[in-house]
């Protein structure tokens, strides 16, 4: 069973293609990790995915329907993204950040069950710490932290809010780790990796092949718009392949708990 | 004992709403009693009172003339309209995702006004070619031409400044600042124009006054402002989420298109109605949503109503010096706002809170 698919999806602005003819599902309980070289087209797949780009040729199909006309409030109850960098010019606390994600899903919810969502996303994101803090005079790192809360929280909502525990839900995070230190980018891809094992499906764009191949069900290789390679880490992240597309040497080394880890050099 | 998550939701509000309702009955029983004719505080609540059927005080005809036939049509209407402007300008920072964008700022009153000014000296033109001698433009027609002013200018801003979903702000305050010259030069045009009591009317509108209040002006623009203000906190949510930006907004639920397209609708009609109530007062779109951001944060559903109390208040208040300062004479009432409003956003850029200038 799909939850999202994605068939000959392309999408092309001013007559540059920026992604080309993209196949691909998504399932409950899978988390798929994007990787790739800058430019390779990974974060605009991720848009076409939530509904935030229309593909200009193909389809995205949503649970079998076609995701465009899906309203957006609907989608928001079984979809959360988390962006790459956002701004917020406004003296918000980081709770209230985090309720941000759940102004539409969760606004029927009596507020102690907002208010039980919104520790628990705070806590799974471990920032908890920061509830009553500025969102303002928080680090790059920090505000990463607070939008994954965020959408957790827009997550739990929706299924507080539809009574459905078992409802498909998708989870899209675009770099989550990129300005995070060692253990809070292990702490995040351990919760991306819980949120998968409870039925989640998970896509997450990452640059860091040992971290994907640490935690990915299966892996897409994207090159110049191109989805080049997807399967299991161990199938696509071949060191051929590495060299074809990232152009770098590599060397995979067996970590005694079976997870690879990639040794780089220029050639 | 309580989460950590209660922080969400922050204490108060209630109390501010209480607070600014106390403000703005002292506010307007004060704007009843001062002027060239001075009433005290004292004997307009009875006055009042007796209207009511509870004292036997009853107000002379010189009392009755002043306070029903002039200064309550004055004070409501300056509620009305600083509510507009103050609830215009907070829904333009929650459109623009910014805390400087005020309708006076970049533009848009000065489209309205130009607007209006254009109906007062095309409009008397033609009337004066198709209608019998004597007939006077309907009130009516100025807020209609205030409002398409006001919501071509926010329209025009609003694409110039935004690409790709996101609003830079340099370029809509730069955008802005021509919108506002263009405006200013047409207006300047119809000045040159304008007969002698229409230049009269004209100067009126470029510095703001209440001068002109009749219990028709207050007919004519309480429906619209009433609308506004009724309607602005349904778009709370939406706006909230909007901050976050267009795409996560949408993210999170929000149909964004739909959503623009009424806050510039809302926009542009709160400051239509009030420029064409009392004309171009700056600032007050700026001074209020922030005061009540200070006290209650940033959540549109407090922020919305609080602003319009708050900007009824801040309005009749400045009537009051208006009045008081140069009695029996009267001061243009934009002078004062923008006396005190120019400052303070200054001191807002040099405090340059990160993200101002995102």
């Amino acid at each position: 069973m799909s939850l999202l698919t994605l068939s000959a999806a392309s999408y092309g602005v001013r007559g540059k293609t920026l992604l080309n003819q993209a196949s691909m599902t998504l399932r409950p309980g899978q988390l798929t990790v994007a990787i790739g070289p800058n430019g390779a087209g990974k974060s605009t797949l991720l848009r076409l995915c939530c509904g935030e780009l229309a593909p200009t040729a193909g389809r995205v199909l949503w649970d079998g329907a076609e995701l465009a006309g899906i309203p957006p409030w609907r989608l928001a109850a079984s979809r959360a993204v988390l962006p790459q960098a956002s701004g917020l010019g406004f003296p918000f606390t980081v709770a209230e950040v985090v309720r941000l994600g759940m102004e539409t899903v969760g606004r029927k919810l009596p507020r102690a069950a907002a208010t039980a969502i919104i520790d628990s996303s705070l806590a799974s994101a471990d920032v908890d710490h920061l509830t009553g803090r500025s969102y303002e005079t928080l680090s790059g790192g920090e505000r990463q932290r607070v939008h994954f809360a965020r959408a957790i929280a827009q997550l739990a909502a929706g299924r507080a809010a539809t009574k459905r525990d078992d409802l498909p839900q998708a989870l899209f995070l675009d770099e989550p780790t990129a300005s995070l230190d060692i253990h809070h980018q292990l702490l995040l891809i351990r919760e991306a990796r819980q949120l998968a094992d409870s039925g989640v499906a998970v896509f997450a764009v990452l640059h860091d092949l040992s971290l994907a191949s640490s935690c990915a069900d299966a892996i897409l290789l994207m090159r110049n718009g191109e989805i080049v390679a997807q399967g299991a880490p161990d199938v696509v992240l071949t060191p051929d392949r590495v060299r074809q597309v990232f152009g770098v040497e590599t060397e995979i080394l067996q970590a005694r708990n079976g997870v690879p880890t990639f040794a780089y050099r220029l050639p | 004992m309580q989460g950590t998550g209660t922080a969400a939701f922050r204490p108060g509000a209630m109390l501010l709403f209480i607070t600014l309702a106390l403000l703005m009955a002292a506010v307007v029983v004060v704007s009843l009693g001062a002027g060239a004719v001075d009433i005290s505080p004292r004997r307009v609540l009875a006055i009042f009172a007796a209207g009511l059927g509870l004292t036997d005080q009853t107000a002379t005809p010189r009392e009755a003339l002043v306070l029903f036939d002039i200064r309550a049509p004055r004070t409501l209407l300056g509620l009305l309209a600083g509510a507009a402007l103050a609830v215009s300008g907070a829904l333009m920072q929650g459109l623009f995702r910014n805390p400087l964008a005020d309708p006076s700022l970049v533009g848009v009153s000065s489209g309205a006004a130009l607007a209006a000014a254009t109906s007062i000296v095309v409009g008397d033109r033609l009337i004066a070619a198709f209608w019998p001698a004597g007939t006077a433009l309907p009130f009516a027609i100025l807020p209609a031409a205030a409002f398409l002013g006001g919501l071509v200018t926010t329209t025009v801003l609003y694409v110039i400044a935004t690409r790709q979903g996101r609003t830079s702000v340099t370029t809509m305050l730069l955008a802005g600042v021509a919108l506002a010259a263009l405006a200013g030069a047409l207006t300047g045009l119809l000045v040159y124009m304008a007969d002698d009591r229409q230049l009269r009317d004209l100067t009126f509108w470029s510095l703001g006054s209440l001068g002109g209040a009749t219990w028709t002006k207050v007919a004519a623009v309480a429906p619209a402002v009433l609308l506004v203000i009724v309607a602005a906190p349904v778009l709370a949510r939406g706006l909230n989420a909007l901050l976050l930006g267009e795409a996560e907004a949408y993210h999170v639920g929000v149909a964004v298109q739909r959503l623009k397209r009424l806050a510039i609708l809302l926009t542009a009609l709160a400051v239509g109605v009030a420029v064409a109530a009392c004309g171009a007062i700056g600032f007050v779109g700026i001074v209020v949503p922030h005061v009540i951001r200070l006290a209650c944060g940033p959540d549109h559903r407090v922020l919305l109503p609080a602003s319009a109390l708050l900007g009824g208040s801040l309005l009749v208040g400045a009537d009051v010096l208006a009045r008081l300062l140069v009695s029996p004479s009267e001061l243009p009432i934009g002078i004062l706002t923008a006396a005190v409003g120019a400052p303070f956003f200054l001191w807002l850029l040099l405090r340059g809170g990160r993200g101002t200038f995102a």
